[in-house]
């Protein structure tokens, strides 16, 4: 048996796709699927059956390296699809592609060769062996490599040290708490080297405040990973958190797909706004997704007579003064203008203030509260340190408001909840009349 | 009147008897081929422990126990070895102790296995559930006449019938504790890439081992209760005593032998038990 110790030059895809992807719990399959066929809905299956159709047409794309969060309640088939990826579930209908390769037609030998190399999964409730040492707990992904003795020790101490965990090793998983017992089901997920890591409920089991550690860990760790995780929860607010995208079951079926900006601000379906009421949206909101285009000055071209022309015909109390790179150089407020007028300044360099705060175009929401609550605006630039817009503190309040009505899957880049949410660049827009005090 | 009953309409009664002969007829050689195994390991264990001092055997005992279980129950069999020693049923401790022992041994080798096979497939488990059902709600009377029928009498013929009565446990104990194992912790294995086998051996059994030594105990004191029973149809050892007290309206010896039986249960019952209560 070889041993994958070759260095990684290049860094693996792993794409997962899900084609159609039904799985119903039955004797007979064959009937299974012809009831699908038919369009029977769930119910129907049910009560003539008593078949149960826990996942229905699914069709997802993962893409590599990403977290891709599968969310909903208990019931709504979540931990059934994440089966159905490693084939724990074989699946009624369609195809589930692993970097092209479709694990339901595979051999069993194939599969379990996947399993070993390439799936990697961690458990609710751990899913540890309870008479095994930590450590043999880690190695046994690698024991089902027939690694042989000496790579696999080095290999979990590695996994264990990754998850701070050194110094465990022989314990038993009895002897340890429920977040550090995850830790073990983590770093045996690790050790493999699977691309995919698939976790079910990972941190559902755990305390509020272990969880959120656990959290911000696999955050961590993925940043210099780079695995493609599915990731199933109940929870939106940590699906939001660690989602690249997020995908809402309910009854079996996927109802929504997005980012966390996308389905906090446009919930496609009444079910998912009823969802996202709760979510603290100053956790998932971005300044890009809020802001709005404001109204810019040119330092060179524009003076301040220009800009109280302009200020008097939009109705707008300041603008932002850029460079000829956009490069934002500070606020013209309207109260400086009229007084610089009536001294004979012309220069719109005597007026700025520059004493705004800018930010990124990726920072929370959460984050520019206190930046934001002493001033009129706060800056976004982007990653080339050009304007990218602004966000006021209207703007801010009322984009945390929960959304209140649904935008249907199609329309997904217009913005009719959040008339003032366009990140197009360049686009010129006037503020709203009710901004101006 | 019109007596329904009047007429033995269902004749099982003929039928049994009728197969019965014959299956001894037709199928003697085949027993005796069976009794063959049986056999070679009763008067093993049986010869063992009779040419074994029986200091030593109490000093094995002892030390099993102590390992197992700890120092009150070492105290416990060495007490209860001695009473029974002095009670002057040493050799037929000995033999119903080879007999019980060689039951459970048959018991495990045949019902671990079959425990494991129904708990994997709900379809053997269909079908072996009632046939348990029926083993150990039978009457032992009942089937006694076949074994002897079939077997002969002896030792030999009490050791079958006991496993009648006492493989329904073991069977049913290992399927129960292989079904308990955390469905997580097998899904882990499979999720790893183990196979079957290796999911068997690494997870499942490991983890239901407190289950099927529970069900190793249940058999063996099963076995115990058969030891009366079984010298009705010849089988040595501490039924005897009690056989002959009743025979022979000598209650004393009844009395000892039931005592010996009794002592000699509560030694291996603790000592079992230990094994399905500690940690593996």
């Amino acid at each position: 048996m070889s041993l994958q110790v070759e260095p990684r030059i290049l860094p693996s895809m792993s794409t997962i796709r899900l084609r159609n992807v039904s799985k119903v719990f039955g004797d007979d399959s064959h009937k299974a699927r012809a009831l699908l066929q038919e369009g029977r809905s769930r119910d129907e299956i049910l009560a003539e059956t008593g078949y149960v159709v826990a996942v229905r047409d699914v069709n997802l794309d993962i893409e590599d390296g990403e977290i891709f969060v599968v969310m909903g309640l208990s019931g709504s088939g979540k931990s059934t699809l994440i089966r159905c990826i490693n084939r724990l579930h074989p699946v009624t209908t369609g195809e589930v592609l692993i970097d092209g390769e479709d694990i339901v037609s595979a051999s069993t030998d194939r599969l379990r060769e996947l399993r070993r190399s390439k799936l990697a999964m961690v458990f609710q409730h751990f899913g540890l062996f309870p008479h095994r040492t930590v450590q043999e707990n880690v190695e046994y992904g690698l024991k089902m490599q027939k690694m042989d003795v000496d790579e696999r020790r080095a290999r979990s101490e590695t996994a264990l040290e990754q998850v701070g965990l050194e110094g465990w090793g022989n314990r038993r998983p009895g002897d340890l708490s429920g977040g550090m017992q995850q830790r073990v089901g983590l770093a045996r997920a690790l050790a493999t080297d699977a691309d995919v890591l698939l976790m079910d409920e990972a941190f559902s089991a755990l305390d509020p405040l272990i969880r959120r550690e656990m959290q911000d860990d696999l955050l961590t760790l993925q940043r210099d990973l780079g695995k493609t995780i599915v990731f199933i929860t109940h929870d939106l607010n940590e699906a939001l958190k660690l989602g690249d995208h997020t995908a809402i079951m309910r009854d079996g079926q996927v109802v929504q797909v997005g980012t966390a900006d996308e389905i906090v601000s446009q919930p496609s379906t009444e079910y998912v706004l009823e969802f996202t009421r709760d979510v603290d949206r100053s956790r998932v909101l971005t300044v890009g997704s809020i802001m709005r285009q404001p109204d810019t000055l040119v330092q060179g071209r524009d003076t301040v007579r220009t800009a109280s022309a302009r200020m008097r015909a939009s109705d707008s109390d300041y603008m932002v003064l850029v460079d000829s790179n956009r490069q934002p150089l500070g606020l013209v407020l309207e109260e400086y203008v009229g007084p610089a007028i009536q001294r004979g300044v012309n220069d719109l360099g005597d007026v700025v203030s520059d004493s705004f705060v800018s930010c990124s175009t990726d920072d929370l929401l959460i984050d520019t509260y206190d930046s934001v609550i002493e001033r009129q605006c706060i800056v976004a630039i982007d990653e080339h340190g050009q304007l990218a817009g602004v966000a006021e503190h209207l703007d801010i309040l009322s984009s945390l408001a929960p959304a209140t009505e649904i935008t249907p899957a199609v329309s997904r880049s217009s913005h009719p909840a959040n008339a003032h949410a366009s990140t197009e660049a360049g686009a010129e827009q006037t503020l709203p009349a009710e901004s101006t005090r | 009147m019109l007596d329904i009953f009047g007429h033995k309409t269902i004749p099982l009664e003929d039928w049994a008897e009728d197969f019965t002969f014959w299956l001894v007829r037709e199928y003697r050689p085949f027993f005796q081929g069976v009794k063959w195994p049986v056999e070679q390991l009763l008067e093993n264990i049986q010869d063992f422990l009779l040419w074994l001092p029986d200091w030593v055997v109490i000093l094995i005992l002892v030390l099993i126990a102590f390992r197992v279980a700890g120092r009150n129950v070492a105290i416990f069999t060495a007490l209860s070895m001695m009473v029974i020693g002095f009670l002057g049923l040493w050799n037929e401790a000995m033999v119903s102790l080879a007999m019980v022992a060689s039951a459970v041994l048959i018991c495990a080798l045949i019902g671990i296995p079959l425990g494991i096979l129904t708990a994997r497939s709900n379809w053997a488990d269909q079908l072996v559930r009632p046939l348990l059902d029926a083993m150990q709600t039978t009457p032992s009377f009942v089937y006694l006449v076949p074994v002897v029928m079939l077997f002969s009498t002896g030792t030999v013929a009490g050791v079958i019938a006991t496993l009648v009565f006492a493989m329904p446990p073991i069977v049913r104990l290992t399927n129960l504790g292989i079904r308990g194992v955390s469905p997580e912790a097998v899904e882990a294995a499979y999720a790893f890439g183990a196979e079957p086998r290796q999911v068997l051996i690494d997870v499942q059994i490991p983890l239901a081992l407190r289950t099927i030594m529970a069900g190793l105990n249940q058999t063996l004191m099963m076995a115990m209760s058969m030891i009366v029973i079984a010298s009705i149809i010849g089988a040595g050892g501490l039924g005897q005593p009690v056989r002959q007290g009743i025979n022979n309206l000598q209650p004393g010896l009844a009395v000892i032998g039931g005592v010996s039986v009794v002592l000699l249960a509560m030694v291996l019952d603790r000592i079992t038990q230990a094994l399905a209560t500690t940690d593996s």
